[in-house]
């Protein structure tokens, strides 16, 4: 059995009240197990294919490759079930929080998106779900309060703090300190104590595997890069992660940077942010000099967090991956003009990824793939709030 | 002495007049700087035999609602570590002070090692980081060490035996046990089970061992305080000095509330 990690380099580790450190043995040695059983395995691999959708098409945008001047691949995680790549890690963890016998579920969320992800999982498996909900977030989401609560969870307003998904995460690890016996905690990204930015790598990078696969199908070659947003950074682990020993691959994330990453108004946690702890982890956080953690801020609720997964901290540091970061305005740019060029209207947080390829073409030979983390339907109110309406454009 | 050793010296002292020593918990700044300067001198006026001193953190994982939400008003009220360390400084020649500071907070200011040396020139005797359990604790405890002051674990009704030894193995100035599975906050009932988990920490630890988190009561403090060496108070009078509504009714209200609670832990009045 291979272990699992509990560092990358410095980061990560379980930064937790002792109260939970059996939780955390116990889903560490449950993952460990399930991830080589066959049929936990093959029951994962079924979901996936019926009811997630998998694998998700690997699309070469040709209206988009010939604005940007090379060939980009989109990873269509926007056509998973319920719209984003959330629904990968959320049908894995509620199958595991089935096989441990836990009846219960808790959850996070900020947009909603792994909200209703982890609602739908626990519907699917019959598995009683509580999703913690700042209240301001409540206001702003309420289409995603209701699919929740159609699916059966109950939706828990977080008053705490500024009412946003940071306060959400601290409730639910609140709950589950006190409810660790009967209760799984499906934390929604690359974050949080150990093993969590482990178990949920491993349950997204299936993303990667299949666009390695894919690629090598269309062009017979590796991607020059291969591009992703980074918010607590799921589905950009997923995606590098089978890319990683390829060293001829870059490997490049996308941060918010909001308003400005001079501005103290972004999400940029890598490029923005100081070493230090977070719902768990060591990591690199968004902090002021007394150790405070600041509240982040991006136009895409799922980047508005000001900490990023461990394994993200110790890519950068190694220099195997990079980081970049985009505003809310371009990101705004990149969101409208996908949707004219290719007729797909990207979730806010991947048009951050989308918007830096459009200022930084390929040079030279070769094609990028792109993780399109979602569908941007969910953003419509935030976007039409922001920009004209579309008959005034142009 | 060190800061080990005034905590041992409290405890003894206690213990030699038949009692649990009484280790109210406060935060720093709350519900302002001059509020929680009050309220530390009242814990020393009224007979508190170590105080436990809060550093406001704006993501206290281990505290309930109460606990939580008077960080969040003292961090508003511009509280910062030197706030912490200033209340430390007024009280500190009269009773040991053992700060509770989350792990962020120990390492933002430049390390363990350095915020150890801040706690250690405020006069600090001991630190409690509830988010930094025994497997990363190593490197922070010798940094601590290095300075004379005791890094008091936390262990938990969930805590396995073997990982309880451990625990007690490594703990330094005391044993801090957390009376019930949950975060902090004033619970209705002292759980039954707490009996058993503190005689088997008594057996295998070297120092003493308080318990906390759900005590709101002196009725309650005094159960504890019948199978414990030490019982610490925090939800309830957090709650007081909130409700106070100057340093003046702050100090008034926690100080009569810890009088109640030495009665009730059956110590004599105070000289």
């Amino acid at each position: 059995m291979s272990a699992i990690e509990q560092r990358f380099g410095p980061y990560g580790g379980r930064y937790v009240p002792e109260t939970l450190i059996p939780a955390l043995d116990e889903l560490t040695a449950a993952w460990a197990e399930a991830r080589e059983d066959a049929e936990f395995i093959a029951r994962l691999e079924q979901l996936r294919r019926d009811f997630i959708g998998r694998p998700t098409p690997l699309y070469l945008a040709e209206r988009l490759s010939e604005r940007v001047g090379s060939r980009v691949y989109l990873k269509r995680e926007d056509l998973a079930h319920t719209g984003a790549h959330k629904i990968n890690n959320a049908v894995g963890q509620a199958l595991l929080a089935a096989r441990m016998g836990k009846p219960r579920v808790i959850a996070e969320t900020g947009a909603g998106q792994h909200g209703v992800a982890t609602a739908t999982a626990c519907a699917l498996l019959g598995l009683e779900c509580v999703v913690y909900m700042g209240t301001e977030d409540i206001r702003r989401q309420a289409p995603n309060v209701e699919r929740m609560k159609l699916l059966g969870a109950e939706v828990s307003p977080v008053e705490a703090g500024a009412r946003t998904l940071k306060e959400a995460v601290s409730a639910a690890i609140r709950d589950w300190v006190a409810n660790a016996a009967t209760t799984h905690y499906v934390i929604g990204s690359a974050v949080g104590p150990a093993p969590y930015p482990a178990l949920v790598r491993d349950l997204q990078r299936v993303i990667g595997e299949e666009a390695r696969e894919q690629a090598l199908a269309a062009e017979d070659a590796l991607p020059s890069r291969v591009i992703a947003c980074v918010g607590g950074g799921s589905n950009a682990i997923g995606i590098f992660t089978p890319f990683i020993d390829d060293a001829e691959v870059g490997l490049v994330g996308v941060e918010a940077a909001g308003e400005g990453l001079d501005t103290q108004r972004h999400g940029a946690s890598l490029q923005g942010g100081v070493k230090g702890v977070l719902h768990g982890s060591l990591s690199s956080v968004i902090a002021d000099e007394e150790g405070q953690i600041l509240e982040a801020h991006s136009i895409s609720a799922g980047l508005d967090y000001p900490g990023v997964g461990p394994e993200h901290a110790q890519l950068r540091d190694s220099g195997r991956a990079s980081y970049v970061a985009v505003t809310d305005d371009k990101a705004l740019a990149a969101f409208q003009e996908l949707s004219r060029l290719e007729g797909i209207i990207p979730a806010l947080e991947s048009s951050h990824a989308i918007a830096w390829l459009l200022e930084n073409a390929l040079e030279g030979d070769g094609f990028d793939v792109l993780c399109l983390s979602g569908r941007g339907d969910k953003d419509m109110a935030e976007v039409t709030a922001r920009v004209k309406p579309p008959s005034e454009l142009i | 002495m060190s800061g080990e050793e005034r905590i041992a010296a409290a405890f003894e002292a206690a213990a030699d007049e038949g009692r649990a020593a009484l280790m109210p918990y406060m935060m720093a700044g709350y519900p302002d700087r001059e509020t929680g300067l009050a309220v530390a001198n009242a814990y020393a006026d009224a007979g508190a035999d170590l105080i436990e001193l809060g550093v406001p953190f704006s993501d206290p994982l281990a505290d309930g609602p109460t606990i939580h939400a008077a960080a969040t008003e003292a961090l508003g009220a511009g509280a910062t570590l030197r706030t912490a360390l200033e209340v430390c400084e007024a009280v500190a020649d009269r009773v040991p002070v053992v700060f509770m500071a989350y792990a962020n907070m120990v390492l933002a200011h430049g390390g363990s090692g350095k915020f150890a040396e801040m706690a250690s020139a405020a006069g600090a005797a001991g630190v409690i980081v509830p988010d930094l359990p025994l497997d990363e604790a190593g490197e922070v405890r010798e940094a601590f060490a290095g300075e004379g002051l005791a890094l008091v674990p936390l262990l938990a009704p969930t805590t396995p035996a073997e990982r309880r030894r451990q625990i007690c193995e490594a703990a330094r100035g005391f044993v801090y046990v957390v009376s019930t599975v949950g975060t902090t906050g004033e619970r209705t009932e002292i759980p039954a089970a707490l009996t058993e988990l503190v005689e088997a920490t008594k057996a295998e630890a070297a120092t003493p061992v308080a318990v906390g988190f759900g005590i709101g009561t002196p009725e309650q403090a005094g159960q504890v305080g019948e199978i414990a060496d030490g019982v610490i108070i925090g939800s309830r009078l957090v709650r007081a000095a909130g409700e106070g509504g100057s340093p003046r009714g702050a100090a008034d209200a926690v100080g009569s509330f810890l009088a109640e609670t030495r009665d009730a832990l059956g110590a004599g009045s105070i000289q």
